[in-house]
């Protein structure tokens, strides 16, 4: 297997999404779903993208990168951010029916969208997923575990470090109680968090190049799924702005500053 | 009666003061059921405890991040008829969990900080900056995980409770990525701190550029307070802290009873992972440092100065 991995074309899918900025205000519609007007590629998918371009560096067989993101209209600007870092080519699903779509309606909109990604072009090569450890606006960390699920491919998520090695993948990754070194058959579904690596800035050299490549846009059908299928599960009641924290008493030091945060901690009776 | 089923990748002897939480919370919703990948027998003394009717486990010990978990989970699902299935909010609970609840076809809420008798589930999100409220329809189950210091844990040692072994074994065995799937190389246990764990603390002591690679004094002031140590990006990514110390968007979420943040400017990064603290009191050289703005009490000051006298004069009033 080796020997014959190493000429088979691999093609790996990088998912990216279009979120509000988290250095800005963020803020929830009457509808109760996450204002969605403006918004940038999510600093999290940064991650991935790297990851991705790192093995397609390293890799002596061809390797495709392919950026896929899910949102509305604005959304391609995300895609295009993926193509100037330097995806191949960009795949963008967008539909009115997955406005404010949950964790399990994107993910079945997602492996829909994988699969029709794979299925354009090398059916006979090997496939891998790579994503951030949470989206930046969702952060639930639960859309690729339920897209290793779905599409019945092998998972590891939370990986601080990734690298190709001829036909596996090696990941390394924390759980709860210890660090784990993994290796995982393609194809697979892997999560990066922020620690794998640091992600290139695109120069204006792969800002023009970016423009003459690739980019594909899908609506619902065109991926083979009609609205009953990326339904929500779980429906939002209420969404209320948490009452903004207001200073409390700021001093400056005169030489008795630690034992009036005491004081200060006592009369709260948080001691 | 409604079934609350109760997931822990692991037990040990004893429960960590979040089980207990997710226990005291899972019998507000019904009968409470445990399923673990640890065995029967080092199970079962852990969850001695009054309420916990059941605890399931596989025909042999199943470690993460093997999905062998998903298929024990599904197989007690199937034999509890759990209407809320929880686990605490960790990277492997919410992997097994998402898996579950495409195969059970329902919703997932993550990061829940309360769910209430309807099986309506409050969290926090956009960094804490909103509090929702979700549900899943009444006819399907809800799968949830739950954060840290959400509830105020109540158990209460009692019965041993049965103990199921379900014909689920683990999967990850050695070789098998040469046939297709996931093999572990290596096991490195995280160090264990004497200190409370981070996301469970009540007092949460956190250091950033100012500190300058020098903790000494915030771990003096962690061990005066019982707290866990904390820190911002900016003082992980210098190395004077390890990352799991990381507070923030891409760190841990803390919501601790109170929060001490020294020599830490407060961008948006760090507050997204503090700013739901009871209590937030911060210590910074530059007066113009945003954490100012939503500490409860501030003190421009040197850190260097100021914590060793807090130091001192906690010392002092425990006599």
């Amino acid at each position: 297997m080796p020997e014959s991995a190493a000429g088979t074309p691999l093609h790996i899918i990088t998912l990216v999404k279009w979120v509000p900025d988290a250095q800005l205000e963020r803020r929830f519609t009457a509808e109760r779903r996450i204002d969605r007007s403006e918004g940038i590629l999510g600093e999290l998918d940064e991650y991935p993208l790297e990851a991705a371009l790192q093995i397609k560096e390293a890799a002596s067989r061809d390797v495709r990168v392919s950026a896929l993101t899910i949102g509305p209209a604005g959304a391609a600007t995300a895609a295009k951010k993926a193509l100037q870092i330097g995806a191949d080519d960009a795949f963008h699903l967008s539909d009115d029916a997955l406005t404010g779509a949950d964790v399990v309606a994107t993910s079945a909109a997602l492996a829909a969208a994988i699969e029709h990604v794979l299925a354009d072009g090398d059916a006979e090569g090997e496939h891998l997923v790579i994503t951030g450890m949470a989206s930046e606006d969702g952060e639930s960390g639960a859309v690729p575990p339920q897209l290793a699920e779905r599409l019945g491919l092998n998972l590891v998520t939370q990986a601080t470090a990734v690298a190709l090695e001829e036909d596996r993948l090696v990941v390394t990754r924390a759980s709860a109680t210890e660090q784990q070194r993994l290796a995982a058959a393609l194809p697979a579904v892997v999560s990066v968090t922020d620690q794998a690596n640091e992600p290139r800035y695109p120069n204006f050299k792969a800002i023009m190049a970016a423009k003459k490549k690739p980019m594909t846009s899908w609506s619902l059908a065109d991926v083979g799924l009609d609205a009953s299928a990326v339904a929500s599960k779980a429906t939002v009641l209420t969404a209320e702005a948490r009452p903004p924290r207001t200073a409390g008493e700021i001093i400056t030091d005169e030489g008795d500053a630690g034992v009036k945060i005491v004081e200060f901690l006592a009369k709260e009776r948080v001691l | 009666m409604s079934v609350a089923l109760v997931f822990f990748e692991s037990l040990d002897a004893r429960l960590s003061s979040a089980q207990q939480e997710l226990l005291t919370l899972a019998a507000t919703l019904g009968e409470v059921h445990v399923v673990t990948g640890t065995p029967g027998d080092r199970a079962v003394d852990a969850v001695a405890v009054e309420g916990v009717q059941t605890v399931y486990t596989g025909d042999a010990e199943i470690l993460t991040p093997d999905p062998a978990l998903v298929d024990l989970l599904e197989t007690a699902v199937q034999e509890t008829a759990a209407s809320a299935i929880l686990a605490p909010d960790t990277p492997d609970s919410t992997d097994a969990l998402a898996r579950l609840a495409v195969r059970l076809d329902t919703g997932i809420i993550t990061d829940a900080v309360g769910i209430d008798s309807e099986r309506r589930v409050t969290k926090s999100v956009l960094a804490g900056s909103y509090t929702t409220t979700a549900e899943v329809a009444e006819d399907r189950a809800l799968v949830a995980t739950v954060k840290p210091n959400s509830v105020e844990a109540a158990v209460v040692a009692g019965q041993a409770p049965e103990v199921v072994a379900l014909p689920v074994g683990p999967s990850l065995a050695e070789g098998a990525a040469a046939s297709g799937g996931v093999e572990v190389l290596q096991r490195t246990p995280l160090e264990v701190s004497e200190r409370p764990a981070l996301t469970e603390a009540r007092v949460v002591v956190a250091g950033g550029r100012g500190v300058d690679g020098n903790f000494g004094p915030l771990e003096e002031l962690a061990d005066e307070l019982g707290a866990a140590i904390g820190a911002s990006r900016a003082a992980t990514d210098a190395g004077w802290i390890d990352h799991a110390a990381q507070v923030g968007q891409t760190g841990v979420t803390v919501s601790p009873q109170l929060y001490i943040s020294a020599g830490i400017s407060g961008a948006i990064q760090q507050r997204a992972g503090m700013q739901t603290a009871q209590t937030i009191v911060a210590i910074n050289k530059d007066e113009d440092a945003p954490v100012f703005e939503i500490a409860d009490f501030g003190v421009v000051g040197d850190l260097f100065e100021v914590v060793p006298q807090m130091v001192e004069e906690l010392r002092r009033r425990k006599g």
